[in-house]
């Protein structure tokens, strides 16, 4: 690829929220806790059969990893648009919505991919088998992704308001049920024998989507966060 | 062509002098195709081969629940027009929009309910048009907490117009998805391009109450619009000529 202002740009930001989040690590481990306790929650609550579990278990997984994804993405944009850092990427002259793409990268290789790489051993618990493993993280990688765009615009219109994690919720939530439906919708397919290819395909189409469109989205609301 | 029509209509006096005009006909409209609906469909039409006189919440049922999705529909292209046009006026019919299309999606997800009752045997069933129904209401509160907790009416105009596009993006992703899913529900009877697999006779009175629940949303819209734009010219100086 090659390098452009604009790339670099991004490239840079992309670099620092990575560094920034490293130095506090365990608010990015937080998340991750998140996950493997609600997890543990289902066969406390329900049954502690593991063929019973087995038919939820691709969706509890999924659930799981939308909730704790969204945990985090209060904060996304908080920090820079408090002490005036988004104000200057505004002024940059840079095209906003690559910058926020960038930080939306960077807080999914923080949040979003831990989780991916987590959910076999999650799913272990829940008595998925081996078998299931490769379909459950494709589909959370991809799944993962959209969310991270989706909660990018949720978190970029609700920065400036008071209370805004739960509303950041209310908003992200019912986007993201798509991917929910077809994200389990795989892993029970491969379970069952079926190709999971069908919901995958529209879990990918959903998150280039979400890539295309999503920085315009984004960098509009945040426009609108900063401007007064 | 000229534009100066449309920039006159953008300006909430004269808005709010043509919405006062225009919405008794609208409602009185509304009153009287409603009224020739409801005795057709619940008296003249023939009572279903199948579900006998249940099928009559039809009447209710489907001119809500396509209504719910028109509203979003109306709402995202005014919060556009205001987006881009920055018409203060159109942010104010989204605004107007949103509680009139929950309404609406509440009255189709209970009629559905009471109707699931007798023909499905439970109140509820996860089937796919019932719950996308439900999550276009999970939109419309979005939409609304998301106006809800801005002070700055301009800041929230504006924020949640970029919601109700981005909404209104997702509602055909949510709409198949869900209907993908798993589905109980009888195929859409009415909608489909080819000959229409539902009678006549039933059919003429649901287009009637579709027009009705129309123009009771253009009456509506009005009435709520002319509230908007009191609250937003509140300071206005027009207002006091006005009254």
């Amino acid at each position: 690829m090659t390098r452009t202002p604009t790339t670099e740009a991004a490239r840079l930001v992309f670099v620092r929220d990575v560094t920034l989040a490293w130095r506090r690590w365990d608010e990015v481990a937080q998340p991750l806790i998140f996950y493997v306790v609600v997890t543990t929650m289902f066969p406390l609550a329900t049954t502690p059969d593991l063929s019973a579990l087995r038919q939820i278990g691709g969706g509890v997984v999924w659930v799981a990893a939308l909730l704790s994804s969204l945990l985090a993405l209060e904060a996304l944009f908080r920090a820079d648009v408090e002490d005036g850092t988004m104000e200057q990427w505004v002024l940059s002259g840079q095209p906003l919505g690559w910058i926020l793409l960038a930080k939306v990268a960077a807080h999914w290789v923080l949040t979003g991919l831990p989780l991916v790489i987590m959910s076999p051993i999650v799913g272990t618990g829940l008595g998925l088998p081996v078998s299931v493993w490769g379909v459950l993280m494709l589909s959370l990688l991809l799944g993962t992704g959209t969310l991270s765009v989706l909660g990018g615009i949720g978190a970029a219109l609700t920065v400036g308001v008071r209370r805004g994690s739960v509303l950041l919720s209310l908003l992200v939530l019912p986007l993201a049920m798509p991917m929910l439906i077809f994200g389990s919708r795989a892993v029970s397919m491969q379970m069952d024998g079926d190709s999971p290819a069908g919901p995958l395909q529209l879990l990918a189409a959903i998150f280039f989507m979400a890539l295309s469109l999503g920085p315009i989205a984004m960098s509009a609301a945040i426009r609108i966060s900063v401007e007064n | 062509m000229k534009w100066t029509w449309f920039h006159k209509l953008a300006s909430p006096p004269h808005a709010y002098r043509i919405l006062g005009r225009i919405a008794p006909w609208f409602g009185w409209a509304a009153l009287a195709l409603i009224l020739v609906a409801t005795w057709w469909g619940l008296v003249k039409a023939p009572a279903d081969y199948q579900q006998g006189d249940g099928f009559r919440i039809l009447y209710v049922h489907a001119p809500s629940a396509w209504m719910s999705m028109f509203t979003y529909v109306v709402m995202a292209v005014a919060a556009g027009v205001g987006l881009v046009w920055r018409i203060k006026l159109a942010h104010g019919a989204a605004a107007a929009c949103a509680p009139i299309g929950a309404s609406f999606t509440f009255l189709a997800l209970a009629t559905g309910s009471i109707w699931g009752k007798p023909m499905w045997g439970t109140w509820w069933v996860w089937d796919a048009r019932l719950t996308s129904e439900l999550l276009l209401l999970f939109l419309y509160l979005g939409y609304m907490a998301l106006r809800a907790s801005f002070d700055d009416p301009q800041r929230a105009d504006r924020a949640s117009a970029v919601l109700a596009l981005v909404g209104v993006i997702n509602v055909p992703i949510i709409h198949y998805s869900v209907e993908w899913w798993t589905t109980l529900h009888q195929p859409a009877s009415v909608t489909k391009l080819d000959k229409p697999s539902i009678q006549l006779a039933m059919l003429i009175p649901l287009f009637i109450m579709i027009t009705g629940f129309q123009l009771y949303f253009g009456w509506a819209i009005s009435r709520r619009l002319r509230g908007e734009i009191l609250r937003r010219e509140r300071n206005a100086k027009w207002l006091e000529e006005a009254a």
